[in-house]
């Protein structure tokens, strides 16, 4: 029975075994790669995604779960939060190896979306399931706050 | 460190792209440096030459033989060439150098790879040559042009120029690729660098930040097959029999095959892969395996330790004289295996064609690996492309290339046809390939002046290198990753014995960032940091009494660190110092008391590396290093129950710094004109003997074990 959902604003419909977590899936069947693979647990974040607006980690969301819902992958992402993390991100050099950074981008993304001015309380809270191998977490915390400036004007 | 260069190794000619062909997806927003996915053109064009592509369009293409994992080379060897052929940062491209010995060795090594953090100081002048060498074609090509001697030709920021003529590079480019490449074109002088020394925006965090970077995970060929191998779950086992029947059931599962590391199954995408080898049913002969449980082997490793063990590895003055009546002070320091744990686990993607293979893969010693594919495989050509690899810190660099034996043998069994091995998380944790087990124990004397009248040092690991292919190396001496850091003491000592007891295991062990300072640098700062508080010292004026003229650099970045330190607060403030590789850190850590734990506040460090490429890319090196070893110091270590079965599986059991636990850090770089030399290790050794100086200083207690959070 094809399962059918929306990644990235497009339609989409795969014919798997629904037990499939979505990571898979956007990777094997819709090649968006973007998205990693780092533990298979939901214990690192290296797999989120935006399923119908909050973060999710698509590691351990069986495609099942994702029909007639709305995706967002880092390819899709968009939006003034989106481009805010974007680029501070890239203002600062943030990435190391930058396996990772999707999922820390989206996830960065995600909160700026519900906490305007994030404290560094905040951003740990916040951040706390987006593990960085790199520790590149002082530059992580430092764009956010960036981000969260420009979006301010 | 002796790097030993030939007119062969500044290789210094142009290879000019007339286009750049589709596969080329240049890694970039508009109008900043970037790099590609996949090198342009055709393999057979680039083996012909070194370096540096100028294109039609205007991009000059660097081939970079170090593999991207975090450290920066893709930015740093392309700032190189950029400063010597005065190009605009913007028009730059870096790409991965194919696998080729002759023309990609890194010269510290003899082959093509990585490690040592030697890529920038082994590329220093060659990859400066071939941007000057590019520059002189360049500008010979201008002046057959422009009609005027060369001597008249000015190049800045990618435009050639003459009077009021002037071209790009992109425009001059199919001329200059018909001059005489120079054979040894002179350098600039340090003082006329205008790229060398900022902070040039990284090739590659564009592409990191939008998710188009692709690494070996990313790689899907036509009719590709994924793979996961059931690895066996002790130290030395192998498979016994297995029996397939519930895995061939599973949908989309292909074939399961045995080779010789475990037994491999084969689906047509990743999640069938890991429920067929879920239903596998595997006996284990368990013979020859490791059943030692950890706390076993560290009474064997302490009795080591202590004993001193068959390698004396420095010996000056009577120790055993001097310590005889002496008031011994002594301490025994517990390092645990380390698992790498990159982010990316272990992967590589074959393609088995005729009588010829491509490879994607994170290899971090291209050359080797190769070699290994050609000799399984039975095939003389092998394709390798090295993909960005998300994290290493020494886990790809493996003397025996098991990743590259393991894909072969996959790809062997397999036949014509695409292959992806991947590893899971549980595969790279229970995987091996751990920094070793170590002990250390030593004994010091002082005298009446708080001088240092013995040290006496033992230290009980297993050899990362002894019976690997890189045993040559070792010309038959000791294996000095088990003790680097701890000779050649930097502290004035009257008298003083190194020894290195090799333990043996079947647990594989590995270098791990930084290799032997990851516990020399603990032993030894904590060790000279209590030393220093019962003779009533300074932690910094002491060792700096204690460090003699020839450690000048460890002196300035200890003053300058000193120097940097708000130690005002009601906190616990501690020191450490370490040389390594080269490069010199000092570091000051503000502790808390985090229930019962100490936490880092905040963290300064000064760093000496010689010449600085790309500050930027030193200060997050710094601090990369600085929360690695935080990692380290607090939460981590792979343990074995009796019996030998590895307790850790992932994350959750395998615990790493989170961005709670982050520091803020403070990073100054010491003014230097020095040969650069590596910054991607030297971050991580004094961080954790920092936090346990601290600690011991605020609280009394010393920490002689890590991790100081044991696994629950």
């Amino acid at each position: 029975m094809p399962i059918s959902f929306t990644v990235n604003g497009e339609e989409r419909s795969v014919d798997v075994n629904p037990g499939t977590p979505l990571l898979w899936v956007l990777r094997d069947e819709l090649r968006l790669t973007g998205t990693k693979f780092g533990c298979g647990i939901a214990q690192c974040g290296a797999c989120t995604i935006h399923l119908d607006g909050m973060t999710r980690r698509s590691c351990v969301t069986p495609i099942s779960m994702a029909e007639g819902s709305d995706i967002t992958t880092i390819e899709g992402l968009e939006g003034p939060e989106a481009d805010a993390v974007q680029a501070a991100w890239r203002a600062i050099d943030v990435p190391q190896c930058g396996y990772c950074q999707s999922g820390q981008i989206m996830t960065a993304t995600s909160l700026l979306q519900q906490i305007a001015s994030p404290s560094d309380e905040d951003i740990d809270n916040a951040m706390a399931g987006n593990i960085c191998r790199c520790a590149t977490y002082v530059r992580i915390r430092q764009a956010i706050h960036d981000a969260a400036k420009t979006l301010e004007g | 460190m002796n790097i030993q260069t030939s007119r062969r190794r500044f290789l210094t000619g142009l290879i000019i792209a007339v286009a750049l062909p589709g596969l080329a997806r240049a890694q970039q927003k508009s109008g900043a440096a970037a790099f590609f996915n996949e090198l342009p053109g055709g393999s057979d064009e680039m083996s012909a030459n070194a370096f540096i592509r100028v294109a039609p369009d205007n991009t000059v293409t660097v081939l970079i033989k170090h593999i991207e994992f975090g450290q920066g080379p893709y930015t740093g060897l392309t700032t190189l060439v950029a400063e010597e052929m005065d190009a605009d940062w913007s028009q730059m491209r870096a790409a991965a150098a194919p696998a080729d010995v002759e023309l990609y060795a890194n010269l510290a090594m003899g082959m093509q790879g990585t490690g040592g953090s030697t890529a920038m100081a082994n590329s220093f002048m060659q990859m400066r040559k071939a941007g000057a060498g590019a520059r002189a074609m360049l500008v010979a090509a201008a002046a057959e042009r422009f009609g005027v001697p060369v001597d008249q030709i000015t190049v800045e920021k990618g435009i050639v120029k003459a009077g009021d003529q002037s071209a790009s590079f992109g425009e001059l480019a199919e001329a200059a690729a018909r001059q005489t490449a120079p054979e040894d074109p002179p350098v600039k002088d340090p003082g006329d660098f205008t790229l060398i020394g900022t902070d040039l925006p990284k090739v590659d965090s564009s592409a990191k930040t939008d998710g188009s970077a692709l690494f070996t995970l990313d790689v899907y060929r036509d009719g590709m097959l994924t793979v996961v191998v059931a690895h066996p779950p002790k130290f030395g086992a192998r498979v016994a029999s297995y029996d397939d029947s519930a895995a061939m059931q599973v949908q989309g599962v292909r074939k399961v095959a045995q080779i010789p590391s475990g037994v491999a199954v084969y689906a047509d995408n990743t999640f069938a892969a890991l429920k067929g080898r879920d239903a596998l049913t595997v006996e284990w002969d368990e013979s020859e395996a490791e059943t030692r449980s950890t706390e076993t082997m560290i009474a064997e490793w302490t009795s080591a330790a202590k004993a001193g063990g068959e390698w004396e590895v420095e010996k000056s003055g009577d120790v055993d004289a001097a310590l005889t009546g002496a008031e011994i002070v002594e301490s025994t320091y517990v390092f645990p295996y380390l698992a790498h744990g990159p982010m990316e686990p272990l992967d590589a993607v074959v393609e088995l064609r005729d009588d010829e293979a491509e490879i994607w893969m994170g290899s971090q010693m291209q050359t080797g690996d190769q070699a290994i594919f050609a000799k399984i495989l039975g095939v003389d050509k092998v394709d390798l492309h090295t993909m960005l690899a998300g994290g290493s810190f020494g886990r790809r660099a493996t003397p025996d290339c098991h990743l590259a034996a393991e894909a072969a043998e996959i790809a062997k069994t397999n036949g014509k046809g695409a292959i992806k091995l991947m590893w899971t998380r549980e595969d790279d944790m229970q995987g091996g390939y751990y920094r070793p087990l170590t002990v250390h124990h030593i004994r010091a004397a002082l005298n009446e002046q708080g001088g240092i009248e013995a040290w006496d040092h033992g230290i009980a690991a297993q050899s990362v290198v002894i019976g690997t292919p890189f045993e040559q190396m070792l010309q038959g001496g000791p294996d000095f990753t088990a003790f680097e850091g701890a000779n050649e003491l930097r502290y004035k000592t009257a008298n003083h014995r190194l020894r290195w007891a090799k333990m043996d295991s079947p647990v594989p062990t590995l270098w791990w960032r930084s290799v032997g300072h990851t516990h020399t640098g603990f032993a030894v700062e904590c060790f000279i940091d209590e030393l220093l508080e019962k003779s009533g010292k300074d932690p910094v004026e002491g060792r700096l009494a204690l460090l003699g003229e020839e450690q000048a650099r460890e002196k300035a970045v200890l003053t300058r660190v000193a120097e940097m330190a708000d130690q005002s607060g009601d906190f616990g403030y501690g020191v450490a110092v370490v040389k390594s590789f080269g490069t010199y850190v000092a570091q000051i850590a503000e502790i808390e008391d985090r229930g019962g734990v100490p936490h880092a506040r905040r963290v300064w460090c000064a760093v000496d590396c010689g010449t600085a490429v790309n500050p930027n890319v030193i200060r997050a090196q710094m601090e990369g290093g600085i929360g690695y070893g935080i990692s380290a110091a607090l939460h981590s270590e792979v343990t074995f129950d009796e019996g030998g079965l590895i307790r850790q599986r992932n994350w959750d059991s395998y615990r790493i710094l989170r961005i709670s636990e982050m520091p803020s850090i403070e990073v100054a770089i010491l003014p230097s004109t020095a040969e650069p030399t590596g910054v991607g290790e030297p971050g991580t050794p004094p961080i954790a003997p920092a936090i346990a100086n601290g600690w011991r200083r605020m609280t009394g207690t010393a920490l002689r074990r890590l991790p100081i959070i044991p696994v629950a």
